[in-house]
């Protein structure tokens, strides 16, 4: 994975509420066992007027200016929820998201974000707001920033700062992979299974 | 200090603790299936990394394979092939537990699971799939993830995970008669929200969850993903001991004893602490169906749609509004005798042999109503086999119901089969999102009998004449 540490540009203000994985990416969009090829079918119900010729739907805010560059998503309640899909995460960071700011987010489209280093921000309604006020005065020139070594978020000449399990900010930080870290527990592993395997012998 | 169950569940399983409120857990048992499952283990042999306790994991097909009849490795979606074959070339290679198509242990993984003894009280339990949860029915710490933990726990037997806040959700009384655990799931969900349970892994506990049939336990649990949980979790009882005896993976003879004495310990402790309590007179509820795009949009079928002005805020506002637009539905209208199109009876939340059998009491010597295309998928290939050995698959089919092999289906649109744009379908399943079971197609969520009587009026009603006549 590579590192994380600063993402800054355009953030597009996708506020509805409860999106589901299936509307990030619907199951036929998914046609091969592979993590690539995805950011086509992104969002491919709302975001195309005919799927099959990929006609863009113009009123989508994805396929309008600026926001056709963004790389960061301010996201309604719940965004995420619904099926464990990782495809949901690798098509947003094929088509070039790198951060999603929201208030609550699908608890297992949360740890796919982690893993696979996009950023997920959760933020108070309020701090939330400021971003979206800030964002909506002009888009293509109110950037947003953000560090993830200092955990802020800069706008304009404000600063919000967030939350972020310490772990997780450090292996984002260095791109660490989580198997190789934990490869590293092996002895660990081995002799707590042994253990539990003659408490629990029928598992 | 007083525990809950899932403090003692978790507890069990530390190997470590690894410092900010992480926790190294051991994983017990891990379930796969050919649409995430293999992209899971596709990607570990690229890295050159194997399963590392492959007589832990097992495997089925499910979700993107065909079910109707006489179905093979080819299947409606165009590439569907590529995910049955690449997955069954992974497992064999990598030795796991596999119950292929057209095999009698075959079905969808949350019912193959509990009806061959893999979920059992006090493992923990993943598999790549959001209604992993539905396995907390047994007393099992299960959980749905996402790809790449799947391939952390093939790889070390092992997650890294914070342990979630707690909830407990006491359910108390006597349900009417047609009330299912359907029901009052949507009933939680609709009023608390689809983001209630956020952070929060739940306990269902009281009289009702006693009286509760293991199978409704697991529709009841299923759901708990649907109101934000990590989980849901029942403590085992003596029913729970009686279901799992003499399942294929279940503790042999020589392990019963040593296995009961553990199950018989995992009961929250008296003044565990909660973060969260929610209490539910279950004698109160009527049966319930969604009118929109969540699980929260659920309201009782004599109730009706409520009214853009009746939410709570600007946000919810607009959720109604965009909801009641794709459903083609106006505020204030009475949801009961909406025409449907289509009914659906399957998924992981309902369709076990106990929910077949409600739907074949109400079919039985009627027919559906002229023009609903209405299909039933039973859960898994032991469900279709004993549900035709007491004759249902003939009652469904002179109903009018296609009766077909068993997986995943229409649940939702793998790309294949789905229903057609507009049409309105009432389902058993668990998911009415936009899009779900065909594009535009409108779903509305219910039980099982709620979904059979819709069937047969061809509009919505609830199976029980009591509730239509208030």
């Amino acid at each position: 994975m590579n590192p994380v540490k600063i993402i800054s540009g355009i953030a597009a203000p996708f506020l509805r509420i409860n999106v589901d994985t299936d509307a990030i990416i619907p199951s036929r969009e998914i046609k091969a066992v592979s993590k690539k090829g995805l950011s086509e079918g992104l969002f491919s119900e709302w975001r195309y007027t005919s799927i099959p010729d990929r006609t863009p739907n113009d009123e989508f805010i994805l396929n309008r200016e600026p926001f056709n560059r963004s790389v960061i998503l301010l996201t309604g309640d719940n965004f995420g929820c619904g099926s464990s899909r990782e495809h949901a995460v690798w098509a947003l960071q094929e088509w070039g998201i790198k951060a999603v700011i929201g208030s609550t987010f699908g608890s297992i489209f949360y740890g796919n974000c982690i893993r696979n280093g996009l950023l997920p921000i959760q933020l108070s309604t309020d701090d939330l707001q400021k971003l979206i006020d800030f964002v909506e005065k002009d888009p293509e020139s109110n950037q947003i920033l953000i560090d993830l070594e200092t955990l802020s978020i800069n706008f304009g000449s404000s600063e919000i700062n967030f939350e972020f399990d310490k772990k997780y900010q450090a292996s984002l930080l260095e791109g660490l992979d989580e198997i190789q870290q934990t490869l590293k527990l092996s002895d660990e592993i081995s002799s707590f299974e042994e253990k539990h395997l003659k408490q629990n012998p029928w598992l | 200090m007083a525990e809950t169950l899932f403090d003692k569940i978790w507890n069990q399983h530390i190997i470590s603790d690894l410092g900010d409120g992480n926790d190294l857990i051991y994983i017990d048992r891990i379930f796969l299936h050919e649409r995430t499952g293999s992209v899971a283990l596709k990607s570990l042999e690229e890295r050159g990394i194997s399963v590392r306790k492959p007589s832990q994991v097992f495997a089925t097909i499910d979700h993107i394979v065909d079910t109707l009849p006489g179905r093979g490795d080819e299947t409606m979606m165009p590439s569907g092939s590529q995910f049955i074959e690449s997955f069954r070339e992974s497992v064999q290679r990598e030795k796991i537990n596999f119950f292929d198509l057209n095999t009698s242990r075959q079905g969808i993984v949350h019912v193959v699971s509990p009806e061959q003894g893999i979920a059992l009280p006090g493992i923990t339990y993943i598999c790549p799939d959001s209604h992993t949860c539905s396995l907390g029915a047994l007393g099992a710490l299960a959980w749905g993830v996402g790809s790449s933990e799947c391939e952390h726990a093939l790889a070390t037997n092992t997650l890294v995970k914070k342990k979630p806040k707690s909830m407990l959700i006491n359910i108390n009384g006597i349900p009417k008669d047609g009330v299912t655990a359907k029901d009052i799931i949507l009933h939680l969900i609709s009023k608390h929200g689809a983001n209630g349970a956020n952070g929060h892994a739940i306990e269902f506990q009281g009289d009702t969850i006693d009286r509760m049939s293991i199978e409704s336990r697991l529709t009841l649990c299923n759901m708990a993903v649907e109101f934000g949980a990590m989980t849901g979790i029942i403590s085992p009882d003596k029913k729970t001991i009686e279901y799992i005896s003499g399942k294929a993976f279940a503790p042999e003879k020589g392990d019963q004893k040593l296995a009961k004495e553990y199950w018989a310990s995992l009961k929250s402790d008296d003044g565990a602490h909660f973060s969260k309590v929610i209490d539910i007179d279950a004698s109160k509820l009527n049966t319930y169906v969604t009118w929109g795009t969540s699980p929260e949009h659920a309201i009782e079928i004599k109730e009706k749609i409520p009214s853009i002005d009746q939410a709570n805020s600007s946000k919810e506002n607009t959720s109604i509004k965009k909801a009641l637009d794709y459903m083609g539905l106006e505020e204030n209208d009475a949801i009961r005798g909406t025409k449907i199109d289509a009914a659906f009876i399957g998924s992981c939340t309902n369709s076990r042999l106990s929910d077949l059998r409600v739907a074949a009491s109400i079919l039985k010597g009627n027919k559906i109503a002229p023009g609903i295309k209405a299909i039933c998928v039973p859960g898994s290939s032991k469900v279709k086999k004993e549900a035709e050995s007491e004759g249902i698959d003939k009652i469904f089919k002179s109903a009018g119901f296609e009766w077909r092999e068993s997986g995943c289906s229409m649940c939702f649109f793998a790309g294949g089969e789905s229903f057609g744009e507009d049409e309105r379908v009432i389902s058993t399943t668990n998911r009415n999102f936009e899009n779900r079971q065909g594009k535009k197609t409108r779903t509305h969520l219910a039980s099982p009998a709620t979904v059979a009587a819709s069937a047969i009026k061809g509009e919505i009603t609830a199976a029980h004449l009591t509730e239509n006549e208030t």
